[in-house]
């Protein structure tokens, strides 16, 4: 499987990459390319900047250095509408101030598939419902958006970047909020949903063992500019689980693979 | 959104517009034929002609600057409390306004330094309120505040200064005064000019309203957008302004009730926001010019008698819906 995920295109790719944030180094000289089918996993302690590489990753932010190439492009050269097309993002959290709908605020995914004075296609509704569908939120259309709990909210937004529709899905801890059948279930079929496409998924995540049971390739940021990549084989090791939390832990098998309990 | 109520939204609100300027052309102290109408060299006619229909178009012009400002400002503050007036645009028009009635320039000068002073006051915000990296709602806000005050203390500072004999004519100005509208040929042509670019941005106004960060995830060009409706609500502010004085409320209360009825795509917003406000004030002032006849109010007077308790209404209701999970 492993093989079949590595001979995907190239949707992002970044060298000599240099990230930083305040005094904190993020990464240094750090190289990823991100290919089609494939769902990475961001591991890494607090203030380590996993939530800055991301941002930078979506263009949002400026790195201190290096390159980042979004479909064989250069991200700074590429207009904003362009990138959301290629990759869009999930934020760690959202806000909204004025009131809203679910229908429309998963509609607004359509956006940048959309001219300055076109209004939505009945096929952009349909996958909005679709998506809404997908997180379980049928029957949610016409909710107000801030009556929704924080699970469903989260779901919401995850709806609306499915039906954004791009190449490349960043998720800043997806997990928020969300309850435990949600966090595996939902992300195991986002992930799934992504290969089948031949999409990318790369998030941002706490949990080892959902990590590991989500993931084929992992970045451990591992503090000080310091970050390892690879496959599970390759990365997720008890050593190097341990030295990147700096706790200590106790490998155990379960019959979807090695899981990880705090010592 | 409920599909049928914003589609007649428009069409309810377009027929609002025409019956609230039929009776603002039929009512006044002197009592207008309807047959009259195309006789513009009888006195009824010229009434019509050369007084209240360009009062009327002078007050709905004025009311749908002031309106879309508002809607553009509450989303740039991303305030829903923000008006066209707090970030001391009107302020700063209103100091050159009373500088030129002081020196006893003509209207036209005096329209020219209230727009002047309306510029002044944004290019201040503008420069100062831009910080290191983006836009931030927080600061712009704190600037616009802090200006206005000082463009309060300056405006209080000319009235007590200045000749007892103006004193009248200055404090209609700043209450708002439509007693000396001519035809807005270049008000409209403002609104229009800035009604535009907002509509053809206006689903980028409904992401901006979500946040920079999500807007910009979405394929918007957040900094860009934000200089862009910054430059056009102080145009049409400064314009309205311009054209009445201070008439305060119309960019809250507008946007709020019409968001209330289910307005809450500005693609439907903004065009519902216009009619709306230019309604709103042509109503006002019939009323400002019957209601005590024959004494004229101004006009910002009655429409902050109307909005302050509409405000607070909508305050109220407020509490709940800023309720958060």
């Amino acid at each position: 499987m492993t093989e079949a995920v590595d001979s995907g295109r190239v949707l992002l790719d970044c060298g000599d990459l240099d990230v930083g944030i305040g005094s904190v180094r993020v990464t240094r000289r750090f190289r990823l390319a991100l290919r089609a089918g494939q769902c990475w996993c961001l591991l890494g302690r607090n203030g380590t900047g996993k939530t800055t590489l991301l941002r930078t990753l979506a263009g949002l932010r400026r790195p201190a250095g290096g390159r980042i190439r979004l479909g064989g492009e250069p991200l700074e050269t590429l207009p904003r509408r362009t990138i959301a097309r290629r990759l869009g993002i999930l934020f760690q959290s959202q806000e909204d101030v004025f009131p809203a709908t679910v229908l429309e605020s998963v509609l607004t995914g359509r956006h940048p598939w959309l001219h300055a004075w076109q209004w939505e296609s009945a096929a952009d509704l349909q996958r909005a419902r679709e998506a809404l569908a997908f997180v379980e939120l049928s029957g949610f259309e016409q909710r107000p958006l801030h009556t929704l709990s924080g699970g469903e909210r989260r779901r919401a937004g995850i709806a609306t970047l499915l039906t954004q529709d791009p190449g490349l899905l960043l998720l800043d801890e997806p997990t928020n909020h969300l309850d435990l059948h949600h966090r595996t279930r939902l992300l195991e079929r986002l992930c799934q949903r992504a290969r089948d496409r031949g999409q990318a998924v790369l998030m941002v995540l706490h949990d080892i063992n959902l990590a590991a049971r989500l993931g084929d390739h992992f970045i451990l940021l591992q503090g000080e500019g310091r970050a390892c990549t690879g496959t599970a084989a390759e990365v997720l090791t008890t050593a190097n689980l341990e030295a990147l939390y700096g706790h200590p832990l106790e490998q155990v098998r379960t019959r979807h693979g090695p899981a990880w309990l705090p010592a | 959104m409920n599909a049928a109520r914003p589609a007649l939204l428009l069409p309810a609100l377009l027929a609002l517009l025409l019956a609230s300027l039929a009776v603002a052309l039929l009512s006044g102290s002197v009592p207008i034929d309807p047959a009259q109408l195309w006789q513009p060299d009888s006195t009824a006619g010229r009434i019509l002609w050369e007084l209240r229909l360009p009062r009327a178009a002078t007050a709905f012009t004025t009311g749908a600057l002031l309106a879309v400002a508002g809607v553009l400002m509450q989303v740039l503050l991303r305030n829903p409390l923000a008006d066209p007036y707090i970030l001391g645009v009107s302020g700063g028009a209103s100091v050159g306004a009373l500088l030129a009635l002081m020196a006893g320039a003509g209207r036209l000068l005096l329209q020219g330094a209230a727009f002047a002073g309306a510029l002044l006051s944004t290019l201040l915000v503008f420069t100062l309120a831009h910080g290191r990296g983006s836009w931030n709602p927080g600061r712009l806000l704190l600037t616009g505040v802090v200006l206005a005050a000082g463009w309060g203390a300056l405006i209080s500072l000319l009235l007590s200064l200045g000749p007892d004999t103006g004193l009248r004519g200055m404090l209609f100005w700043l209450m708002g005064d439509l007693g000396q509208a001519r035809w807005p040929w270049w008000g409209l042509l403002a609104l229009a000019a800035g009604l535009a670019p907002a509509l053809a941005q206006s689903r980028a106004l409904n992401l901006l309203a979500g946040g920079d960060e999500q807007a910009a995830a979405l394929g918007v060009n957040s900094a860009r957008l934000r200089g862009l409706i910054y430059l056009l609500a102080s145009l049409l502010t400064a314009s309205a302004v311009t054209l009445a004085g201070n008439i305060g409320f119309i960019g809250l209360v507008v946007p709020h009730g019409l968001r209330l009825l289910g307005a809450r795509d500005h693609r439907l917003l903004l065009p519902a926001s216009a009619l709306a406000g230019g309604t709103l004030l042509v109503v006002a002032d019939t009323l400002a010019r019957t209601a005590l006849a024959p004494r004229q109010l101004p006009v910002g007077v009655l429409t902050a008698l109307l909005g302050v308790p509409l405000f607070l209404v909508l305050l109220h209701r407020n509490r709940e819906i800023q309720l958060r999970d």
